[in-house]
């Protein structure tokens, strides 16, 4: 059995129209090597309306679609992963953003962080999607039976992504 | 130089990519969203918050006063919604 070099450098970006497989992920930033101790994952869903969320005409979400500047959204997640690894001690890391429609249910996004110890992992993950929420050129649309809008941006997520700049970890 | 359009932004000018040529002097990105508001309709109101929309200069953001000069590709867009 093929086995990758322990020590080699896993970092991956991946921009795509199709699902993922999340453990399948997971198991390829670990897979043949002895130095990771953690590794933290995150899943982003497209996620139904909550109660009383729905549109006034009372139209529910049927799908999202997800737009995206192809090249610079690879570039500008490489570069926020190579921010978080001048910051914490990473031996990989996976991020995958789909595009086009997306149903309630499905994957959008998948950060995956490996480090020797916990710590590094966690933070690293968060660091990555709340400054992916904000940098990422990607735009949801949603759709639902009668309308079509744009998702505006929230400032929790400007706020979210400001708390790293606050002071170097 | 290459101008791309995105989301809402693509939306009201109604293309999705031009080729441009600004006059000299339009210096910035906020110069040069100011000169494509004037361009018609659909321009002036994609436009109509020059605040709110970002841009990014050769794939990498931009601010307002980032200088245009040498950039091959320019890119407007509203604020990222992806994650």
């Amino acid at each position: 059995m093929p086995v990758a070099a322990p020590s080699g450098d896993r970092f991956t970006v991946r921009i795509q129209a199709e699902d993922f497989d999340t453990a399948a992920e997971i198991a390829a930033l670990s897979a043949g090597r002895v130095d990771i101790g953690a590794v933290v994952t995150f899943s982003g869903l497209c996620r139904a309306d909550d109660a009383g969320d729905s549109a006034p005409d009372g139209s529910r979400l049927v799908a999202l679609t997800l737009e995206h500047y192809p090249g610079m959204a690879e570039e500008e997640i490489r570069r926020l992963v190579d921010e978080a690894r001048t910051r914490w001690p990473l031996l990989g890391a996976t991020v995958i953003h789909r595009h086009g429609r997306i149903v309630p249910g499905e994957n959008i996004v998948l950060v995956v962080t490996a480090s020797p110890h916990r710590g590094a992992a966690f933070e690293a993950a968060a660091f990555l999607m709340d400054w992916l929420k904000t940098r990422a050129p990607f735009w949801k649309l949603e759709e639902r039976a009668e309308a079509r809008n744009w998702v505006a941006a929230k400032e929790a997520d400007d706020a979210a992504a400001e708390r790293w700049t606050a002071g170097t970890p | 130089m290459k101008i791309l359009y995105f989301a809402w932004v693509r939306e009201r000018i109604g293309r999705e990519a031009e080729e441009v040529e600004a006059p000299d002097e339009v210096r910035t990105v906020a110069e040069l969203a100011a000169f494509l508001a004037a361009r018609g309709e659909g321009y002036a109101e994609a436009f109509k918050e020059p605040k709110v929309v970002r841009a990014a200069i050769d794939r990498r953001h931009a601010r307002p006063d980032a200088a245009i000069a040498g950039a091959r590709e320019i890119a407007f867009f509203p604020p990222m919604t992806g994650g």
